[in-house]
């Protein structure tokens, strides 16, 4: 198993598949034919059902990058970000309606009204990320693992109580601004701009972040600390500034995947960052953690197989079991192929 | 600044405002030491007069007993303690002052004898508990002492923790779904001691019910067994594909079984659409079968060990009419105390050191030989084992088990207890789970009330619902706990020291990263 993961060349592994991975391609093999049964089912309802799933994926992808981002520099799983993306729901709700007055029907002046909405959520969740950093995170960096993974379970419970008590224990309504007429229909299956629009935003934010991670000086000093924090550190780059930097922006991922996810799903409820959260995770597990496209096909596949699961008519378990399909798909990728889909690849970019 | 600065000892000057702060506390004399504190308890006692009479005695009496501990012996610590105690005696509760009689009476022991004295002293006074619970004095703040059936929860929930600590503090496993133990007992009890599997009927030992009852109903006891080794069985099979991973991940699928054992759990009235009823959905499987120790026992012993415990006693023993609830409340000490002593054993013994030197270096454990994975799934199993056996003593008591009492709030809980009271210490664990679950129980409301009606600016009242913020108020203890005391209130010296020196971290098996840190 050990001497597979260090020569993960693709060729040897499908001339000699381990028992393991034959389970593994059994499984994979059983649930493509099931979906292709699905198609032949009912064919309008699987497009629609697909295109939800690639809304539901983008959001959870912007979320998962926190978590592999993090999880690559300083291998923590920051339970925290769920929550932090659940504030950012609760950002945009406030500051749209409070500050810019959003509310259905202005037309074309919602661009500038989201963008600056988007903007402004995702420098207070970068900022607020950091703090949590800051204040949670950095004193423990020396202590033994474990501890600043329970640290970051109590961080949660705390973000998720100060939604509580912001917003209430009900469900929060934000306004239903994006347009819902068709971007194109074809043989039954509709494609509305609120989806299109999420995905619209997500690109460029996902290019952004490559750009920053490749290019910028920034994003080489934090590729640097993933690879070795103290060899990092003794080539002058400051470590901490890049760790919080790091938390920044996954904090700012977070804020742009809350305004996202509010507006389109137009319901938010103080709770729902912790589950969404474990779900992003999870796409970012199954990408394999610490790589960034991995984390966006992850994300992408668990939006798909959670919309197929709640949206498909022929014999699914239906949305009662999504959490459990989820956390199997978790165990059955950590104990078949712990290094994920994309394998070892840290934010160096291979 | 320079003349305080050159008292310091070198190596107290560390870096951050606390370890300042603390080590310039520690380069003043004594006596200024003394004096500040002092000042600053009566200076509090007085501002918090204002808010409520009792919480000032209380901040009095806590400095009094910080300070007369410190005293030489004779005369002036036993005077000031027979003091002390005469006064409450004479005119405040009466209850407190029996209470300081006890705890004074238990310091004067010699140190050595401790050790047996205080838990020994403890345990009597827990037995009793029933006998002078409505007879306690009110607590400022926390309100009355909490009834009978809170004591079970309570000692549900240490038991609960204690093997958690088996796990966590021993192994140093983090196990983030122990919920799905306390569940697999829980429905374990319901499947074989209720309604539950109408078309078989099969009898043993049950108290309390007609014999041509439908369904199962095995007796508690064999039952509470039973639970353990069944959540034994099931930890051995979560941890037999998931104990190879690394830690923060074994983590992650830990919380993954929490999860979904729960959902199974809620939607387990139709499994998959085919019918199978095993869980009875969101309503739960209630009622369950009473305990007893049956009528030969009951006979045997004319009448002392009650034949059901929910049609027992009509005795009234000083004073105290006896319920059931108080007959549940010991046999749960019974219990909790079988599983102190097994988690003690287990401490010191080959697994229990097998397991600590896993805690501190898994590399170094195999090397000498330890077969890391299947110590790690004894730890596994002996944790799942009380997990489950608590499990379905509660859900007997309660008889019932809903779903929606297994969320991931309670494996936090649970962890939550752990950490607070020290992890790896079982006294620690022990007071540590006692508090928080009375805090979840009826402390917390009884805090809110508190503050609701003690705290006021100007005549507007706060309105806070405190019982709704019970989870993000465990968030705040358990980020305060790490980052100022991760060894925890009552910590074991061993972990304590690897928490502050660090340990070598490194796994043996590191799935992820194989090969990349080699």
């Amino acid at each position: 198993m050990a001497a597979e993961a260090s020569a993960p060349t693709l060729g040897n592994r499908f001339s000699r598949p381990s028992p393991i991975t034959a389970v593994g391609l059994v499984l994979v093999l059983a649930l493509i034919a099931l979906l292709v049964k699905e198609l032949m089912v009912s064919p309008s309802q699987f497009g629609q059902t697909t295109l939800i799933g690639l809304t539901n994926g983008c959001v959870y992808a912007l979320i998962a990058l926190g978590y592999t981002l993090v999880y690559g520099i300083l291998e923590l799983i920051n339970f925290a970000h769920g929550d932090v993306f659940m504030l950012a729901c609760m950002f945009t709700i406030t500051f749209g309606t409070h500050f810019f007055g959003l509310h259905q029907g202005q037309g074309i002046t919602i661009v500038p009204i989201v963008f600056a909405t988007l903007l402004l959520t995702m420098l207070v969740c970068g900022a607020i990320n950091a703090t949590i950093e800051f204040v949670a995170y950095r004193p423990l960096r020396n202590a033994p693992r474990l501890a600043p993974l329970i640290t970051a379970i109590g961080v949660s419970f705390i973000i998720e109580d100060i939604g509580l008590a912001w917003k209430g224990p009900n469900y929060v309504t934000a306004p239903d601004v994006f347009p819902h007429t068709k971007v194109f229909s074809w043989k039954g299956v509709d494609y509305g701009w609120n989806h299109m629009i999420v995905v619209l935003i997500t690109i460029p934010v996902l290019l952004a972040l490559v750009w920053l991670v490749q290019t910028t000086r920034q994003g080489k000093a934090m590729r640097a600390v993933a690879q070795d924090m103290d060899a990092a550190a003794i080539m002058g780059i400051n470590v901490n500034r890049t760790i919080s930097f790091t938390f920044l922006i996954a904090g700012a991922l977070a804020g742009a995947a809350g305004t996202l996810y509010s507006l389109w799903a137009t319901t938010v409820r103080f709770d729902q960052g912790f589950q969404l959260g474990l779900i992003s995770f999870t796409a970012a597990v199954f990408g394999g953690i610490g790589n960034l496209p991995g984390a966006v096909l992850g994300a992408i596949l668990i939006g798909l197989i959670q919309a197929w699961n709640e949206g498909l008519p022929w014999h699914m378990p239906g949305s009662d079991w999504t959490e459990t399909i989820v956390f199997s798909i978790l165990i059955l990728i950590l104990i078949f192929r712990p290094e994920g889909l994309l394998g070892e690849r840290t934010p160096e970019g291979g | 600044m320079a003349e305080v600065a050159g008292t310091v000892p070198r190596e107290a000057e560390q870096i951050g405002l606390r370890n300042q702060l603390r080590s310039r506390w520690k380069a003043l004399p004594e006596q200024n030491r003394m004096g500040i504190s002092i000042g600053v308890e009566i200076a509090l006692a007085i501002l918090l007069y204002f808010v409520d009479h009792s919480l000032a005695v209380a901040v009095l009496v806590i400095s009094g007993i910080y300070w007369i501990r410190r005293m030489p012996a004779f005369p002036w610590r036993l005077g000031a303690e027979a003091l002390m105690t005469i006064l409450f005696l004479v005119f405040g509760p009466r209850s407190f002052g029996i209470l300081l009689a006890i705890a004074f009476a238990l310091f004067w022991v010699p140190d050595r004898y401790r050790r047996f004295t205080m838990p020994l002293a403890a345990l009597v006074l827990a037995v009793l508990y029933p006998f002078y619970q409505t007879k306690m004095f009110t607590v400022p703040v926390f309100g009355v002492w909490p009834d009978i059936a809170t004591g079970v929860y309570m000692l549900v929930f240490v038991m609960m923790a204690v093997g958690l600590n088996i796990v966590v503090g021993y192994a140093g496993l983090l196990d983030l779904g122990y919920v799905a133990f306390y569940a697999t007992g829980a429905y374990t009890a319901a499947w074989f001691a209720s309604l539950q599997f109408p078309h078989t009927t099969w009898h043993f030992g049950a108290v309390g019910i007609t014999p041509d009852l439908p369904g199962i109903h095995v007796t508690i006891w064999i039952l509470l067994l039973l639970a353990g080794v069944i959540t034994a069985i099931f930890g051995i099979l979560i941890g037999l594909p998931t104990l190879r991973l690394r830690g923060d991940y074994l983590a992650i699928v830990t919380l993954g079984f929490g999860e979904i054992l729960p959902q199974i759990a809620r939607n387990g009235d139709d499994l998959f659409g085919t019918g199978i009823n095993l869980t009875n959905g969101p309503n739960g499987i209630t009622p369950l079968d009473s305990m007893g120790f049956g009528h030969t026992l009951s006979h045997a012993t004319g009448g002392f060990l009650p034949a059901n415990f929910l049609q027992c006693c009509n005795a009234k023993v000083l004073g105290h009419q006896i319920e059931s609830t108080d007959i549940f409340f010991w046999v749960a000490i019974g219990l909790l105390l079988v599983t102190v002593f097994c988690s003690m054993r287990l401490q010191f013994s080959r697994l229990g050191r097998a397991w600590i030197a896993i805690r501190e270096d898994e590399t170094a454990a195999a090397a000498m030989g330890i077969p890391l994975m299947r110590t790690k799934t004894w730890a596994y199993a002996s944790g799942a084992f009380f997990g489950g056996v608590a499990g379905a003593y509660y859900a007997v008591f309660k008889s019932a088990t809903f779903p929606g009492d297994f969320f991931f709030n309670i494996s936090v809980f649970i962890l939550c207890m752990v950490i607070l009271g020290g992890m790896g210490n079982i006294t620690g664990v022990i007071v540590g789970a006692a508090f928080l679950a009375y805090l979840n129980q009826e402390g917390l409301a009884n805090t809110g009330s508190w503050i609701n009606t003690n705290i006021h600016i100007g005549s507007h009242h706060p309105n806070i619902d405190v019982p709704l913020y019970a989870s993000g108020i465990y968030g705040v203890i358990i980020l305060v706990v790490m980052l100022f005391r991760p060894e925890g209130l009552i910590p074991s010296r061993r972990r304590a020291a690897e928490l502050h020196e660090g340990v070598h971290d490194e796994p043996l098996y590191d799935s992820a990263h194989a090969g990349a840190e080699a």
